[in-house]
C-alpha cells in the first residue's frame, strides 16, 4: 500500500492559467482566473477580478483590463488595472495607464500617460486618517547648497 | 549666438557614450530653483496634465500623481537615440525631414493645449535647428496658455562633454541626477539665443547654477 498522498484535484492547486511562449493569439481573451501570458497576443485581454502576468517573452499588442497587472515582457496598448500595475525591470509598456497604484522598476521603459484613480472614490465611506508626510530623500548640506545661486533674470513680453 | 559643433564631433557608436574617466559618477541630489518655481506655480491646483521628458521613474510618477495630477512620461533622450542614431550622424539625421517628422510625431503628437506644464530637463540642447525650433513651436501648441515649461541647458561654452542624467524629482525644490553617460552638447545656447528661441512665449526666466547649468523657466 502506497503512503504517497493522492494528487489534489482542486483547481486552485493548478496555479494560474498559462499561455506559453510559442503561442500566438489574435482576438479577445476573457478570463475568470489569474492568467500568465508568455506568448503573443494581438487583440484584447480582460480579467476584471484577476491578475494578469505578462512574462518575459510575452508580447501584447492589446488593450488590457484586470485587477492587477504585472509586466515583465512588453505591452503596446492601454492598460486599466483596478488595483495595481507593476512594471518590472526590462519590461516595455507603450500606452496609457489607468490604475489605483503603480510600481515601476528602474530599467523599465514606459511611454504614455498615468492616471491614478483614487481608491477612496470606489470604497465605502470611512474615516480618513491624516496622510503621513511623504518621505524626503536626505540631501547633503553641500549638495543642497551647491547649485542654487541667486543669479536669475527674467524676460517678460 | 547658436554655435554648431557638428564639424568637431567625433564619431561614437552611441548617443550615450560612456564616461571618459571610466567610473561613472555617483548620483547627486541637489536643489533646483527651476523646479521650485515650476511646482510653486501649480501649488493648490489639481487634475493637471504634466508632460515629463525624463526616463519613466517611480520618483517622478509618485511625486506628480500624489499632487493629484496626471503625468505623461516619455524618455526623449532614448527617442533621440533611436531616431537619429550614434553621435557621428546625429546632427545630419536631424536634418532628414522624414526622421524629424517622426520625432515630432513620437514626442509631441497631442491635441492643442493638452498640458498644464512640461518638464523637459536637458533634452532641448541635443536638438538643432530647424528641428529645435519646430519642437519649441509644437510645445507652444500643446501647452495651455499661462503654463510653465522647465528646461536645462549647459552654460559652459567650451564644454567638451556634458554628463547625461536621468532626472528624478526628490521634492518640490530638489532633484536627483542619475548618471547615464555623457555627450557633447550639439550647440551652446546663451541667454539671448534662448530668448529668441522662446520669443512666442510670455516670459523666460533664467537661473544660472554653480555647476554651469542654466535652468530656464518659460511661461507659455
Amino acid at each position: 500500500m502506497s503512503s504517497a498522498p493522492a494528487p489534489a484535484l482542486h483547481s486552485d492547486s493548478r496555479g494560474p492559467a498559462v499561455i506559453g511562449k510559442s503561442v500566438m493569439i489574435k482576438g479577445q481573451i476573457f478570463s475568470r482566473e489569474d492568467l500568465t501570458i508568455d506568448g503573443e497576443i494581438d487583440g484584447s485581454v480582460e480579467l476584471h477580478e484577476h491578475r494578469l502576468t505578462v512574462g518575459p517573452n510575452g508580447k501584447l499588442q492589446a488593450g488590457v483590463k484586470a485587477r492587477e497587472v504585472v509586466v515583465l515582457g512588453s505591452i503596446h496598448g492601454n492598460v486599466e488595472a483596478s488595483d495595481k500595475i507593476d512594471i518590472r525591470k526590462d519590461a516595455r509598456l507603450v500606452g496609457d495607464i489607468k490604475t489605483a497604484r503603480i510600481v515601476i522598476e528602474d530599467g523599465a521603459y514606459f511611454k504614455g500617460s498615468i492616471d491614478i484613480v483614487r481608491q477612496e472614490a470606489k470604497a465605502a465611506p470611512a474615516p480618513k486618517p491624516a496622510p503621513a508626510p511623504a518621505p524626503q530623500p536626505a540631501v547633503s548640506a553641500a549638495a543642497a547648497s551647491a547649485p542654487a545661486t541667486p543669479v536669475a533674470s527674467e524676460v517678460k513680453r | 549666438m547658436l554655435k554648431d559643433r557638428s564639424k568637431t564631433e567625433a564619431a561614437s557608436p552611441s548617443f550615450f557614450s560612456s564616461h571618459k574617466s571610466g567610473a561613472a559618477p555617483a548620483t547627486q541630489t541637489r536643489a533646483s530653483n527651476g523646479l521650485d518655481q515650476f511646482f510653486a506655480s501649480i501649488k493648490d491646483l489639481e487634475n493637471l496634465s504634466i508632460l515629463d521628458f525624463a526616463t519613466a521613474s517611480q520618483a517622478n510618477i509618485s511625486f506628480i500623481t500624489a499632487l493629484g495630477h496626471k503625468i505623461y512620461s516619455n524618455d526623449v533622450l532614448r527617442t533621440l537615440e533611436e531616431l537619429f542614431g550614434g553621435e557621428g550622424e546625429f546632427l545630419a539625421n536631424q536634418a532628414d525631414p522624414e526622421r524629424a517628422a517622426r520625432f515630432l510625431k513620437e514626442t509631441l503628437a497631442f491635441p492643442d493645449e493638452s498640458f498644464d506644464g512640461a518638464l523637459l530637463w536637458d533634452t532641448l540642447q541635443f536638438l538643432v535647428p530647424p528641428l529645435l525650433d519646430e519642437t519649441v513651436d509644437r510645445l507652444f501648441q500643446v501647452l495651455r496658455p499661462g503654463s510653465l515649461l522647465l528646461a536645462f541647458f549647459h552654460a559652459e561654452e567650451k564644454l567638451d562633454s556634458a554628463p547625461l542624467y536621468s532626472y528624478r524629482i526628490a521634492g518640490p525644490k530638489t532633484m536627483s541626477l542619475i548618471p547615464r553617460g555623457e555627450r557633447r552638447p550639439t550647440h551652446y545656447l546663451n541667454n539671448r539665443t534662448l530668448e529668441k528661441l522662446f520669443q512666442k512665449y510670455q516670459s523666460v526666466k533664467f537661473f544660472l547654477t554653480r555647476d554651469h547649468l542654466r535652468e530656464v523657466i518659460v511661461r507659455r
